[in-house]
């Protein structure tokens, strides 16, 4: 297994209490496409931990199946060595407190302002007085630098903002796991900076584990303590960044260094290209969703 | 041949399968009563669903309790009995019309716009993220709703009642000039607390419960894009206005049907 061999960075021996979450040959296809096919890897407790890989393969539906909504076909997820996807809808659900998701579209309660949706979370978990709240809620949004936007509704602001709403959101009742879903699509390189450094000090300060996903090489690369390469179902490559730029297996360096040519085919599968041009109009079956 | 049977057990299973994600989601959410700290969420939808129904109802009521009486006073004043006029407008009203009515335009204003809001709320992710803070969206977003739309639907089909008979009053009394005494004293004859007003107002409980059920689950289960919110907005005031049509046959012919 790669993962043995890949704790230069992290010095730490990976055994089972270390890990926050574990996942064993996890298999899980929709239709006939298979997304998951036995794949195993584990997030080590206190780090910073990356899944990435090329679109369409499971990204964000492994983070789904670790929050518990989605179940898989067969493999067992482990947070915190109980098994999410068979937990009782009242377990899965204080489980689910100790999580916080960013999702990629923000997913911010439309009908609350900023304000709101960061003290959410607060106010349906704890019984803490309003102005503790809202010293609370001032803190997560200073920290996004976004406290003078606390008024705003989720449709006035940009991509960006929403998603540093999102992620403040997240972090409101200090998670023990923090989800990232492509954090640093759409972001400027200001806020970007801030978003990394944001990530690192929440992982130091906090002892949280982060998992994220996400395609951006190289934010990824600068603070991940390790990164899982996936590819048709399964890890191909697990390890810190620099040692999976002189990865053995020539997928993996293609993904990693970013070279258009290589094992992962850019084209989504489709005939030959000549004969479909060829083609005529009505031959072709097209399949209305 | 064997194609069209294929689709046809299709169809047949989906519409099977989305009866039981209905009837699932029934379940989970009607039997949570509202906690006093989350009776606010319920208060709140109550001011969406019945308050802001509030014009529409209103409005309706009073032109279709006009046009009755005026319906009323030219079939009657040709036997001399423009004096029954209150009966019949209360007898029908109280019935028939103002549950049915009252229904189809709750359906319309408020039944489409919880399915839309829940739809939009699936599709923007809102609601997994929801699930994902550990908060069941059935309890926060779907349950509020249902009950907002039990208690509302038969307020304001008491509201349209009252409404739409002050409307007949305007016309009958103030304009047509039937005599006033002669106008309440036959309808206080007639109409019984429980015959009339207790069992309309239980029919309009049944198309309550049939209409925010059909609105919240469309909403729950639509497709999330555009076109899936469209589609699912469309048939909750599609399946609700012929359920609430059928169911009104059923009960009252289980009601008053002493055929």
């Amino acid at each position: 297994m790669p993962e043995q061999a890949d704790n230069v960075r992290t010095g730490a021996a990976v055994s089972g209490d270390e890990n926050l979450v574990e996942i064993r040959d996890l298999c899980y296809a929709i239709g006939e496409l298979v997304i998951f096919d036995e794949l195993s890897l584990t997030v080590p407790r206190g780090r910073i931990t990356a899944i990435m890989g090329p679109s369409g393969c499971g990204k964000t539906t492994l983070l789904r199946m670790i929050g518990g909504s989605l179940k898989p076909d067969r493999g067992r997820i482990l947070l915190d060595g109980r098994d999410v996807s068979r937990l009782p809808r009242a377990e899965l659900f204080s489980i689910r407190r100790r999580m916080g998701v960013l999702f990629q579209s923000a997913a911010l309660f439309t009908d609350l302002n900023v304000f709101e949706n960061v003290a959410f979370p607060m106010r349906v978990h704890t019984s803490l007085p309003e102005d503790t709240i809202r010293d609370l809620v001032l803190m997560k949004l200073n920290a996004v630098g976004l406290r003078g936007a606390r008024e705003l509704m989720p449709a006035e602001l940009s991509g960006g903002m929403g998603r540093r709403v999102a992620l403040a959101r997240a972090i409101a009742l200090d998670p023990d796991l923090i989800m990232y879903d492509e954090p640093f699509a759409g972001q400027d390189p200001i806020a970007m900076g801030v978003l990394l450094s944001l990530i690192r000090n929440l992982n130091a300060a906090l002892g949280t584990t982060s998992l994220i996903v996400s395609h951006d090489i190289h934010e990824t690369a600068s603070i991940a303590d390790r990164i899982y390469v996936l590819s048709a179902g399964g890890v191909i490559g697990a390890g810190a960044a620099d040692v999976l730029k002189d990865h053995p297996e020539p997928e993996v360096r293609q993904f990693i260094n970013g070279t258009p040519d290589g094992p992962v085919p850019f084209h989504y599968p489709a005939p030959d290209f000549e004969q479909d041009l060829l083609e005529e109009p009505g031959e072709g079956k097209r399949q209305g969703r | 041949m064997p194609d069209l049977l294929l689709r046809l057990g299709h169809r047949a299973l989906n519409r099977m399968a989305s009866l039981g994600r209905a009837s699932m989601l029934w379940v989970a959410s009607v039997f949570w009563l509202p906690k006093p700290a989350d009776l606010y969420l319920v208060v709140r939808q109550i001011h969406n669903v019945g308050v802001l129904s509030l014009i529409i109802v209103m409005l309706s009521a009073f032109s279709i309790g006009a046009v009755l009486a005026l319906q009323f006073y030219t079939q009657l004043a040709r036997f001399g009995a423009q004096d029954a006029v209150g009966v019949g407008l209360a007898v029908v009203l109280l019935r028939e019309l103002g549950p049915v009515i009252t229904a189809l335009l709750f359906a319309g204003r408020a039944g489409s716009a919880i399915t839309a809001e829940i739809g939009l709320m699936k599709s923007t992710e809102q609601l997994t993220s929801m699930e994902m803070m550990g908060v069941d969206p059935l309890r926060r977003v779907v349950a509020p709703r249902l009950w907002a739309g039990f208690i509302s639907l038969p307020l304001l089909t008491a509201i349209f009642n009252v409404v739409a008979i002050y409307g007949g009053v305007v016309v009958g009394i103030e304009w047509l000039g039937i005599e006033r005494g002669a106008f309440w004293s036959g309808m206080t004859d007639v109409v019984e607390i429980w015959e009339d007003i207790g069992k309309g107002m239980l029919k309009s409980v049944f198309f309550a419960v049939v209409v925010t059920w059909i609105a919240v689950y469309q909403g729950y289960d639509t497709y999330p894009s555009a076109e899936g919110i469209g589609l699912a907005t469309t048939r909750t005031v599609v399946y609700s206005s012929v359920m609430i049509l059928a169911l009104d046959f059923l009960l009252t012919l289980s009601m008053y049907g002493d055929f």
